[in-house]
């Protein structure tokens, strides 16, 4: 494996794999010193032209635990948006000996640009509305050390929310179908994609409908802007429909998982506090984030599948 | 199975009743070496060394029943020195359930080899702890060490040539030969 | 220009007849068609077409504003290897073709690259910002017969009504870029599931058709002529075959990359397939291949429209759209296989110098008497197109490294060899 660009791309052995190797990962972070030095001499550079604090530290602090060297360029959105100015860019680090790029971005297609111009590896932590891998991977590991089922056929997984601006939404659907589970989309019409007859999804309009027979209730982020883009009326109203209420959290089966990829929008998909609801796995969703992006690093820098064939 | 060495047939260099005595001598050597087993841990290495360290582990806690000895799994893959190198295929999960700081860890593994495998152990250790001591235990020495390793207690010294194939199981230790035409 | 010049061994395919023979020119103009000619300058033509000069009635040639992209020359050339003897410059300059400086500054710049007719098009607008009429009848008198705001549509009905009613009384065409602005905010691809599977926004078909409906029913109740620029939907299709059978003076064009690349080609996230209107599904090729061989699209026109390679290196959202097609036309037309060589040469000659009116001296039969604005053209060489070989400064072609069928040997320009053997003479 080269690159994590995309879920599809990986594939449900590669996916499996990374869950396995995930395992290991969380075993050294148990440890005194959740230190190993299998990336030693290896370097991993962060491109992140979209702010995100969380996602970043958590890619620096799985590369230090490998003992990888990491740098970090913290892109201004205005100097380097343009085409030119990334390409130098990357071919720049490039030069400077680097092993793995980590790169966020707000447009489609970056990271398969990028793999143009450059030998390294490259990990995608989100390209636009695309996808974003490592989130999956987290989020699917979140639920296997829940349900300690390998697969999850049989799940009932609902995405609620605005998928149609999610990377997070189009990751999860390809990563929790390959993985077995009947997944539901549950957004008004003006947050779907226009066409989703193809994606192995069921879609409803109403939440409470479905709550109370979900296993997995996947909230994502509404952003305020939809709200002055009109795909919602008022903020209000989605979050009466659409909002994980106290009410709702009555309605969900005992066993069920709550899930949110962060950050939240309090008030508005959920008007709880995460920590008073039974079952909301999201602490452990930052947890697992380390250990996810560490089996990721070691799987394309260290575990040698890259090296043809090579004894 | 021939006990010659003839091109392609693997030789027993030690049988089920030697193998199983060795593991007796060794819990016997390490707590005469230790004065008893305050202490004392046994750590076995991922893969080959897992089965002789609870062997050893359960004689050693025959011995003496004062203490239970405790007994933890390490996989040595993430500590290797030639990761990038060659194709890495991670073992079983290292269960170190213990504290080792300031124990006399023992390390377990069936076969000592060029010693990079123990010296990844010994860095892997520390992950866990500082030990008091660390010593090791191996069933089979087959020689062509290339870092300064040397083992505490063995079970047999086996000299092979280095293109050998060295198996060590319950059922007994065999060595393969490697063929080689027109040498 | 004394030297005559006889064109050997073609088929000479016109209006009523076709027939293998010679074609001498002299002086600009063809004197004879016969066989056995003989002249200063012969020119193989064994195994090819001759036909009048293909005319494009939708070129950017990107001067004055982006001479970085192409110039007026350099586009001019492009055109020539194409087979085109007149192309229509598009008026999204810098500054825009709103006024009469302009735009004849750009007929000077292609009267000096002498390569083909550049018949710059006018502006509706002024700046094209759709806001108030350009200088239409000004334009007119400084002979411009085609106007558009191309790049973007007229997005207020009731003044692509009175540009409508005011085109009338002039008697000139107004060509629209069907594209309702508000619906394809940020669109980068067509509405479909590609773009539901990559997260990015869609340019929905109704974008398109809805103009194209409104405009239909504003030329019913003006009376004035309206050709569609680059029609890509089914939809557009039905909607401009019916106001036809209503005898409606529409005209429509479709670009060769309409009828030959779908919308999957975005997911290679490669920007070189980004275009407006967008590409389409299978469905809606075929679509507009049925309205080409039932005459309710007129014209193949290419679009051309030349960005520099950095441009177009950037992300699916952040480039430009748009692709080159002068030198690629006749080759993906010919591919397609989808009508027969005299069709192609109605589609891509005849039909457009009449609806760019200047088809007195393009689009003629080659016959003893018509001006001499001819291409040669063999329909059954295979070519590979090379990027950094094509005559145009950029190298956005979506073709790059495939295969195409067709290729233009001569083109003759007022009587000139501009093209010779598949090289550019100047």
């Amino acid at each position: 494996m080269k690159h994590l660009r995309s879920i599809d791309e990986l594939g449900l052995d590669g996916l499996t794999g990374l869950l396995q190797l995930t395992d290991h990962m969380a075993e050294i972070n148990q440890r005194p010193v959740p230190k190993v030095p299998a990336l030693r001499g290896r370097t991993v550079a962060s491109l992140f032209f979209e702010d995100s604090t969380r996602t970043r530290l958590s890619f620096e602090t799985a590369a230090k635990r490998l003992s990888a060297d990491t740098m970090t360029f913290n892109v201004s959105t205005s100097s380097v948006n343009k085409g030119e100015s990334l390409r130098d860019t990357v071919a720049t680090i490039t030069d400077m000996g680097v092993d793995a790029f980590v790169v966020r971005h707000k447009s489609v297609g970056i990271p398969w640009q990028i793999s143009q111009w450059t030998t390294a590896s490259i990990i995608n932590a989100g390209d636009g509305a695309h996808q974003h891998p490592t989130q999956a991977l987290v989020d699917c590991y979140t639920i296997r050390e829940a349900t300690h089922a390998q697969s999850f056929a049989g799940m009932k997984i609902a995405i609620v929310g605005d998928i149609k601006h999610s990377r997070v939404a189009r990751s999860n659907i390809q990563a929790f179908s390959l993985l077995g589970a009947k997944v539901t989309l549950v957004a008004p019409p003006t947050l779907l994609p226009p066409d989703v007859s193809h994606w192995p999804v069921t879609v409803a309009h109403k939440l409470d409908e479905v709550i109370g027979q979900t296993d997995v209730l996947y909230m994502l982020r509404l952003q305020s802007e939809r709200m002055a883009q009109g795909h919602v009326p008022t903020l209000r109203e989605y979050s009466e429909q659409y909002g994980l209420t106290h009410k709702r959290v009555l309605a969900l089966k005992s066993d069920a998982i709550v899930m949110h990829p962060g950050p939240m929008n309090r008030g508005v998909e959920m008007q709880i506090d995460p920590s008073d609801v039974k079952n909301s796995l999201i602490h452990r969703q930052v947890a697992n984030g380390v250990s996810v992006r560490m089996a990721v690093l070691f799987e394309l820098l260290g575990s040698g599948s890259n090296l043809g064939g090579q004894a | 199975m021939s006990k010659s060495a003839s091109i392609n047939s693997s030789r027993e260099a030690m049988t089920a009743a030697d193998v199983s005595r060795a593991i007796v001598r060794i819990a016997h050597e390490i707590v005469e070496r230790n004065h008893g087993v305050e202490g004392l841990a046994i750590v076995g290495l991922q893969r080959g060394g897992v089965w002789i360290a609870e062997a050893i582990t359960e004689q050693i806690n025959k011995i003496e029943t004062s203490v239970a000895v405790p007994v933890g799994a390490l996989d040595v893959s993430l500590h290797r020195d030639d990761i990038g190198l060659r194709p890495v295929s991670l073992g079983a999960i290292s269960n170190i359930p213990f504290d080792l700081s300031g124990a006399t860890v023992v390390l377990v593994d069936d076969v000592l080899y060029t010693g990079r495998t123990v010296r990844a152990a010994m860095e892997g250790l520390n992950n866990y702890g500082r030990p008091r001591a660390v010593q090791l235990a191996v069933l089979v020495d087959r020689g062509h060490r290339e870092l300064p390793i040397r083992p505490d207690f063995v079970g047999k010294n086996l000299p092979t040539h280095n293109k050998d194939e060295v198996s060590a199981t319950a059922a007994g230790v065999f060595v393969a030969p490697h063929s080689e035409v027109g040498k | 220009m004394s030297q005559s010049i006889v064109i050997k061994g073609a088929t000479v395919v016109n209006r009523e007849s076709q027939q293998v023979a010679d074609v001498k020119i002299e002086n600009g103009f063809v004197v004879e068609v016969a066989k056995n000619l003989k002249g200063d300058l012969q020119l193989d033509a064994s195994g090819c077409i001759v036909s009048s000069g293909f005319v494009d009635l939708h070129a950017h040639l990107r001067e004055p504003g982006k001479e970085e992209a192409e110039t007026i020359e350099t586009g001019s050339r492009a055109g020539a290897l194409g087979g085109y003897t007149a192309l229509v410059a598009m008026p999204n300059t810098d500054p825009p073709q709103d006024s009469v400086a302009v735009i004849d500054f750009v007929r000077e710049q292609g009267k000096r690259a002498g390569l083909v007719d550049v018949v710059p098009s006018g502006c509706i607008t002024l700046g094209r910002q759709g806001e108030s009429l350009a200088p239409m009848a000004e334009l007119s008198l400084a002979g411009v017969t085609l106007f558009t705001d191309d790049g973007n549509g007229v997005q207020d009905a009731a003044l692509m009504r009175r540009a409508l009613e005011y085109a009338r009384g002039l008697g000139v065409t107004l060509a629209q870029h069907c594209e309702v602005a508000e619906l394809t905010k940020g669109a980068v691809m067509n509405e479909c599931s590609c773009c539901t599977d990559l997260g990015l926004p869609g340019w929905p078909a109704i974008a398109e058709e809805l103009m194209v409906f409104r405009d239909i029913e504003l030329v019913r109740i003006t009376g004035a002529s309206m050709h569609f620029l680059h029609l890509s939907t089914k939809r557009s299709v039905e909607l401009v075959r019916a106001a036809k059978r209503d005898g409606l003076p529409i005209t429509a064009e479709v670009t060769p990359h309409h009828l030959s690349l779908t919308q999957e080609l975005l997911a290679s996230y490669d920007s070189v397939y980004k275009v407006n209107p967008p590409l389409r599904s299978a469905e809606d090729i075929r679509a507009l291949k049925d309205g080409l061989r039932d005459g309710t699209i007129d014209a193949i026109a290419t679009d051309h429209a030349p960005h520099p390679r950095r441009d177009k290196e950037m992300s699916l959202d952040l480039a430009p759209p748009g692709m080159l097609g002068l030198e690629t036309a006749l080759g993906v037309v010919l591919a397609e296989g989808m009508c027969e060589i005299r069709d192609v040469v109605a589609l891509m000659s005849w039909n457009p110098a009449k609806i760019a009116r200047i088809g007195s001296t393009h689009g003629l039969d080659v016959a003893a008497g018509a001006n001499a604005n001819l291409c040669v053209f063999d329909p059954e060489l295979t070519w590979s197109v090379d990027p950094d070989r094509l005559a145009s400064k950029s190298t956005n072609t979506p073709y790059a490294g495939k295969t195409l069928r067709g290729r233009v040997r001569h083109t003759i320009f007022k009587g000139t060899a501009t093209v010779i053997d598949g090289q550019a003479q100047k």
